[in-house]
């Protein structure tokens, strides 16, 4: 399966309203969510029925028993992470050491370290993963609050939808915004990022973070810039950091009050005749271009 | 919005990124002299596009990685079983560590029955201090390729403890651990949200994330026009309170997306930001009774 990969650094620069055009667009029949702090791709893409629903198993957390607790204070010394707290007693409790709701990571050090086997490790629902059949496979899923394992739900989003639609060339990834372990997840294994880039100073600095990020995990490069007229001095500054960095610039988005009605529609842009649904529909086809020339000439090497 | 006592923290926070959540957060602390400005967006720090650093003072941030002195190590995988991030293989009679996913919890270390593993620091970041216009600027900035900032933001937030000043604190995206650290100690909450059902949806998540957190919080809604507003709808329905409402604007567009403060450029902006800062005074004031005046 071909996977092209949209990402933004950052959110808000019209990243899933880009993604969401395209898969109309090329009616793609295999797409996935990989933001999954933030997922927004369902409410662009309406499902006609309900998704088969997973549970998604983050890391064990850590429990401890606090009858067979001696409170030596052992497991809270050596817990890197700082999450065990020590709780004085009240009228209903004496002293207790617990391991915290949010900052347990799951590494087990404390259960090593008990000189009693007073803990133990929980498995854990951090989430939910949701695949919707609907004519097309999509894969998305929710992260619990406050859970930090999303680069293994980004994982397992893309596996659910490579299983789920093994048969398919083509499919689109909605990523996560930043460049860390989400973003690794979401890069891993596609054949092109597109980039949606927003001319700003904090644009441009995004930009080069995440196309430093895709370069190293070798994976070929595109970009679009978003509201390119909003700030034509950074809209060159971007075409000109295109050129010195050998990344097809493949299309200009002007800024469009359309894209916001459409959006609080639950529509995409693929139908609409505004100047930015004519430009994203140019994106798409460069993109396309762009992606089946690369994909061509890794098969021919 | 003083508090000599321990400084007065403000978290900036929104579902995503790109609601103006930097906008906000840097508008406000360049409000008032002396304040400062946390930017713990790791991944992608833009704080500092706007209060570019006089006499900036960098600092490595480093997490332990295990190395394993292979004359010492018998090959019992003690420490490959034990690691529950895979970060640590046994291949051709060594042991190998694959240093982007270790999380440097040490625990491989305290089970090697040899003593083989020891830790080396392995630069993950780095954190830069310094000031602009008399305010103090905090930034971190996570190594590309690098899993985790939050070794990143604990030191930030260490550094800017110290602070007795009013704190801004702009926070990462999202709505994931890394974004608890840098709340956890904030005394007031603003989100930031757009006018669309992606905006209100991402509003509800940091809605039930400082929820949780028991902390005092309101929204400013960004990029407001005549047309319906998914995000003030979701405020009315759930009675929180809207700090203010900025309408979408062209030329504050502009002047932002070109790294300008816009209340140093336009009195109209500096009104317009010294009214919100007066509606969390207030909200602040009636939801927990400090010293903090304006
Ligand atoms: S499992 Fe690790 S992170 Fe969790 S409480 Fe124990 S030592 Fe701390
Ligand atoms: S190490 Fe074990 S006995 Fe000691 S405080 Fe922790 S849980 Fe209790
Ligand atoms: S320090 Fe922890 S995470 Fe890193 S290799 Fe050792 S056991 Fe694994
Ligand atoms: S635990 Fe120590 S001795 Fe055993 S394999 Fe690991 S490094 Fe070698």
């Amino acid at each position: 399966m071909k996977q092209l990969l949209v990402l933004s650094g950052k959110g808000g620069t019209g990243k899933t309203t880009v993604a969401g055009t395209f898969v109309e667009l090329s009616q793609a029949k295999a797409v996935a969510d990989c933001d999954v702090d933030a997922p927004n791709m369902h409410l662009v893409l309406k499902q006609a029925n309900a998704p088969e629903r997973f549970d998604y198993m983050g890391m064990d957390k850590a429990l401890i028993d606090s009858e067979t607790c001696i409170n030596c204070g052992l497991c809270q010394r050596n817990c890197v992470f700082d999450a065990i707290d020590f709780l004085p007693s009240t009228n209903e409790n004496k002293d207790q050491y617990k391991v915290s709701d949010f900052g347990c990571e799951g590494c087990g050090v404390c259960v090593y370290v008990c000189p009693v086997g007073a803990v133990s490790m929980m498995p854990s629902v951090d989430g939910a993963l949701e695949l919707f059949r609907n004519g097309r496979v999509f894969s998305t899923a929710t992260l619990k609050m406050g859970s930090g394992t999303s680069g293994k739900l980004v994982s397992e989003v893309k596996q659910n939808l490579i299983k789920a639609a093994p048969k398919e060339g083509f499919a689109i990834l909605d990523g996560s915004p930043g460049i860390g372990c989400p973003v690794i997840a979401s890069i891993s294994g596609v054949h092109m990022v597109l980039v949606v880039a927003e001319p700003s100073v904090s644009g441009l600095s995004d930009l080069d973070r995440i196309v430093a990020t895709a370069s190293k995990f070798q994976t070929p490069v595109a970009l679009c810039i978003n509201k390119a007229d909003t700030n034509k001095e950074k809209t060159e500054e971007i075409r000109r950091y295109c050129q010195n960095n050998q990344i097809p610039l493949v299309g200009e988005i002007p800024f469009d009050q359309k894209v916001v009605e459409a959006v609080n529609q639950g529509k995409t842009m693929a139908g609409e005749t505004g100047p930015a649904g004519i430009a994203i529909r140019d994106v798409y086809e460069k993109t396309m271009g762009v992606f089946w020339r690369i994909q061509g000439s890794n098969e021919l090497r | 919005m003083e508090n000599k006592e321990k400084g007065f923290r403000i978290a900036v926070l929104s579902g995503k990124g790109g609601t103006g959540k930097t906008l906000v957060s840097v508008n406000l602390a360049a409000l008032q002299a002396d304040s400062a400005y946390v930017d713990c967006d790791v991944e992608e720090p833009n704080g500092h596009l706007y209060f570019p650093m006089e006499k900036e003072a960098k600092t490595q941030v480093y997490s332990p990685i295990p190395q394993v002195n292979d004359d010492l190590c018998n090959g019992c995988r003690e420490c490959v079983d034990f690691c529950r991030f895979y970060a640590l293989a046994y291949i051709n009679e060594k042991v190998k560590v694959f240093e982007n996913i270790c999380h440097s919890c040490l625990g491989c270390g305290l089970v090697c029955p040899t003593n083989a593993i020891t830790f080396n620091n392995s630069t993950v970041g780095t954190v830069s201090t310094g000031k602009h216009q008399g305010i103090h600027v905090y930034s971190g900035s996570l190594e590309i390729g690098k899993a985790s900032g939050i070794p990143i933001i604990k030191e930030l937030l260490k550094k800017s403890h110290k602070e007795k000043r009013l704190v801004m604190t702009d926070c990462p995206p999202g709505s994931a651990c890394i974004v608890m650290e840098s709340i956890k100690d904030a005394d007031y909450c603003v989100l930031v949200a757009e006018p669309t059902i992606f905006g209100a949806h991402n509003l509800a998540l940091v809605h039930e994330l400082v929820s949780l957190f028991h902390i005092p919080y309101g929204v400013v809604l960004n990029k407001c026009t005549d047309s319906k507003n998914p995000s003030e709808k979701y405020c009315e329905e759930n009675k929180i309170p809207i700090l203010a409402k900025l309408d979408f604007d062209p030329e504050l567009g502009k002047l932002n997306s070109d790294g300008k403060i816009v209340v140093w450029e336009k009195e109209e902006y500096r009104t317009i930001f010294e009214e919100m800062a007066s509606r969390i005074a207030k909200e602040v004031g009636h939801e927990t009774v400090v010293g903090i005046e304006r």
